[in-house]
């Protein structure tokens, strides 16, 4: 039988590399760029404006930035979108009242003509914004109580339910880790911004990372009577290589989809998708290469200061 | 393999339905649900602003949630919708969010600027006590002055401001305004627009302009009746928002109503007579999140959806039937069903269609097979471990079952605390993903398990012999 959980201090180590690799870009995002935080935040959190513009006839950076100048906004970002033609532009500013929102239109329209069907702006005053963190943050911590509970729940009948709940839990912290680094660089090299469509990603990631779990603890539950007096580790091992297919040929489909709304979908959805997939590979891989080996070093007692059922306490304390 | 008959009908008759149903060219047709003639609904799909293009404004109360009751904020919100049907949009809607918010959507609307001032002018109409003033009150005319309604507004604003700052742009907005020169106290309020039933725009050739009729309903008849009665020859102020229209002299008791001049343009005097009819809004509102997309940027984000949507779920339809033969041709089956399935809920519940709603679909038909695909690796496990051919495809339905469940039931969880977080007002696109992927996955289970058992025993039925004498048929 090919030995897959027997690797598992290489996944550890891995993983372990991975999660510090990406603290470092963190770091380096918060110190080095304009972005002052591992990552940057889109106007759902600080609140603000993005507008879309679409001018019928072209306009420069400097003649953009000075009209929102004559409205008090110094400080904004301005990208062009698309073709060469400078016809094209994304800009993000501060938060305008209504009617100076509506006059600044205006004046976009003067200089250039605003093709008014082809743009749009997406305006979010500060007090939204910290609504939006506030209900994000509870919205993480519901989520991942809740898939304890259930994990809990639907494994109560075997022994040491809790511990089955709790690599999952790791596994979907690995997910989310991974998605956080994936923003993080992303801001540096694309300008990224996360937004409460990430949030969203996180939290599908997590429901879809825990599915692919339950799948192999699901065999696990059923083959340890079945093989009764074989080693954990070779029972995991074998209900592992009996699920690896299926957990594949589902991940399949579901990247199938996502690739095609990545090449053929719109613009607005993109980074929404993206981080999406890069979560749900996470998943696939995390739930094959953390969750189901950690339940083994758990169980031989690897895990420094958590005790396993067959370790004897000198050995936890050593290691 | 048993061919449960029920079910396939079932299925069958479900299938015809929910095709009709999703088809485009259903959209517009009546239903007549309880058969008595009269049709209770149109089928239709709701789509949301990013699709359609249009402007949707949130208004927050500009005073404390403790300053009014949900009642008030609800008839504020009529007033609101009240005044966007007059501009003849009457595809909007408005909803009030929370306590203090009202949500505005305005489909196909293309300058913000008109719309949010309609919608916001407080228009807070008054009759203002000028007794004393004498020649005074001509010179007021145009003027901003404060009253002791609108001094109410402005010290709730003032005890509720968030910093300094806008505590001393109030303070310096109360102190530009005009007070009773002869008590150096705010001017008395008589009695607000509240007080009116009625008010029309005429033109007067006695006056030689626009001016505005109004009656006065039984609360304001008893108020402002005495009041006149007692002020004949006194001066009087008609102010709206804080601007002195016109100060005429009394010339009457005024019981039941009387005319507003003020030197009226005809626009102007339609404007005010409209916000006087639809009522002055009872809380102040102020803009809290403005969105507006223009229309062809929706329409092309539609097309792309859609054919993401197409093309993917083509590559799936391919991948189980190449990889899973006989089996793959009952879930590729299947999976139509599920597609057709979500479409007619939507259209029934309704659910509101937008872009991160329709990506929410597409990935939900991306895991629509993954029960499938647990039920099928169980049945070629049993064929590999030699157990006979039906007891097979039985033992693979019942044992994944659990798998299934539980691992979609995860997923749901997820989905219903996105569906709350997306309550949160500027995290709304959040719920429409995380409903057409809740739907997802509750259709999931009937079809991954039922219709895909059923479409199996259909085709196992006819050619078992076939099936049976060739493995590769199954994917073994």
């Amino acid at each position: 039988m090919f030995q897959l959980v027997q690797r598992r201090r290489w996944y550890f180590l891995g993983s372990g590399i991975f999660v510090l690799l990406g603290f470092a870009i963190m770091i380096f995002s918060t110190v080095a760029t304009d972005a002052n935080a591992p990552f940057r935040f889109s106007i759902d959190f600080e609140g603000g404006t993005i507008y879309e513009l679409d001018f019928e006839n072209t306009i420069t950076e400097t003649e953009i930035r000075d009209i929102f100048r004559t409205f008090g906004e110094d400080n904004i970002i301005v990208q062009q979108v698309g073709a060469s033609d400078d016809t094209e532009w994304s800009v993000r500013s501060g938060f305008l009242e209504a009617d100076q929102n509506g006059q600044l239109l205006d004046a976009l329209d003067e200089a250039a003509g605003l093709n008014r069907d082809n743009s749009q702006f997406d305006s979010v005053s500060p007090t939204i914004g910290s609504e939006v963190t506030r209900a994000a943050l509870l919205a993480i911590g519901t989520a991942s109580l809740m898939v304890v509970i259930f994990i809990n729940y639907s494994f109560r009948r075997i022994p040491n339910s809790l511990r089955y709940g709790v690599c999952a839990l790791v596994a979907m912290g690995h997910d989310v880790m991974v998605m956080l680094v994936t923003m993080s660089v992303a801001g540096v090299l694309l300008g990224w911004e996360l937004d409460a469509l990430f949030f969203t990603s996180v939290l599908t990631v997590v429901g879809f990372s825990v599915q692919d779990s339950i799948v192999v603890f699901d065999r696990i539950r059923e083959n340890v009577p079945k093989y009764l007096g074989e080693p954990y580790e070779t029972i995991v091992n074998r209900s592992l290589l009996e699920t690896v297919q299926r957990s594949l040929a589902t991940s399949i489909n579901t990247f199938f989809i996502i690739i095609a709304i990545l090449l053929f979908g719109g613009p607005t959805v993109k980074q929404f998708i993206a981080i999406l997939f890069v979560g749900l590979v996470s998943g696939t891989y995390s739930s094959i290469f953390i969750a189901v080996p950690l339940l083994v070093a758990w169980e031989k007692g690897e895990i420094p200061f958590i005790q396993g059922r067959s370790a004897a306490p000198t050995r936890t304390a050593r290691a | 393999m048993k061919l449960q008959r029920r079910w396939l009908v079932f299925i069958a008759l479900l299938s015809a339905f929910s095709v009709w149903m999703a088809l485009p060219s259903t959209n517009g047709t009546s239903l007549d649900l309880n058969f008595d003639g009269e049709a209770e609904t149109t089928i239709e799909q709701p789509l949301g602003l990013d699709l359609v293009g249009g402007l949707r404004v949130l208004l927050q109360a500009e005073l404390p949630a403790e300053a009014f009751t949900e009642q008030e904020l609800r008839e504020t919100a009529n007033s609101v919708s009240r005044r966007i049907n007059s501009l003849g949009l009457t595809d909007a809607t408005v909803q009030t969010r929370g306590r203090t918010r009202i949500l505005v959507e305005l489909p196909g609307v293309s300058d913000p600027e008109q719309a949010i001032g309609t919608i916001q002018q407080t228009a807070l109409l008054e009759f203002v006590d000028f007794g004393g003033l004498g020649g005074q009150a001509i010179s007021l005319t145009g003027q901003q002055i404060l009253t002791d309604e609108q001094n109410r507004v402005f010290q709730q604003r003032l005890a509720t401001a968030p910093d300094e700052e806008e505590r001393t742009r109030i303070e310096q907005l109360i102190a530009s305004r005009n007070v009773n020169p002869n008590t150096g106290q705010p001017f008395n309020t008589v009695m607000t627009g509240a007080g009116l039933e009625a008010a029309a725009a005429v033109f007067s050739q006695q006056e030689g302009g626009w001016l505005i009729e109004f009656e006065l309903n039984d609360e304001g008849g008893d108020v402002f009746g005495p009041y006149t009665r007692g002020a004949i020859g006194q001066p009087m102020a008609i102010v709206l928002d804080g601007q002195v229209l016109s100060a005429p002299t009394i010339q009457a008791e005024l019981p039941t109503g009387g005319v507003i001049t003020g030197n009226f343009t005809e626009e102007e005097a339609n404007t005010l007579a409209l916000q006087l009819r639809s009522g002055s809004l009872q809380i102040p509102l102020r803009v809290e999140s403005t969105q507006q997309v223009g229309a062809t940027l929706g329409q092309e984000s539609v097309a792309l959806s859609i054919q993401a949507g197409i093309i993917g779920t083509t590559v799936i339809l391919l991948f189980m039937i190449i990889y899973y033969r006989a089996l793959g041709v009952a879930a590729a089956l299947a999976l139509l069903v599920f597609i057709s399935l979500n479409l007619t809920l939507y259209k029934l519940v309704p659910v509101t269609l937008t872009l991160p709603a329709i990506a929410g679909f597409i990935i939900s038909i991306g895991t629509a097979v993954d029960g499938s695909i647990l039920i099928f690796e169980r049945i070629k496990e049993e064929l590999r471990n030699g157990t006979p051919f039906d007891e097979a495809l039985n033992e693979g339905f019942d044992r994944a079952w659990t798998s299934i469940r539980d691992s979609n039931l995860s997923t749901i969880i997820v989905c219903t605390i996105l569906f709350f977080f997306g309550q949160t007002p500027g995290a709304s696109i959040v719920s429409a993903f995380a409903t057409t992927l809740f739907f997802g996955l509750v259709i999931n289970l009937f079809t991954a398990v039922i219709v895909t058992k059923t479409f199996l025993s259909v085709i196992v039925n006819t050619a078992e012999g076939f099936i049976q004498q060739r493995a590769w048929t199954l994917g073994v």
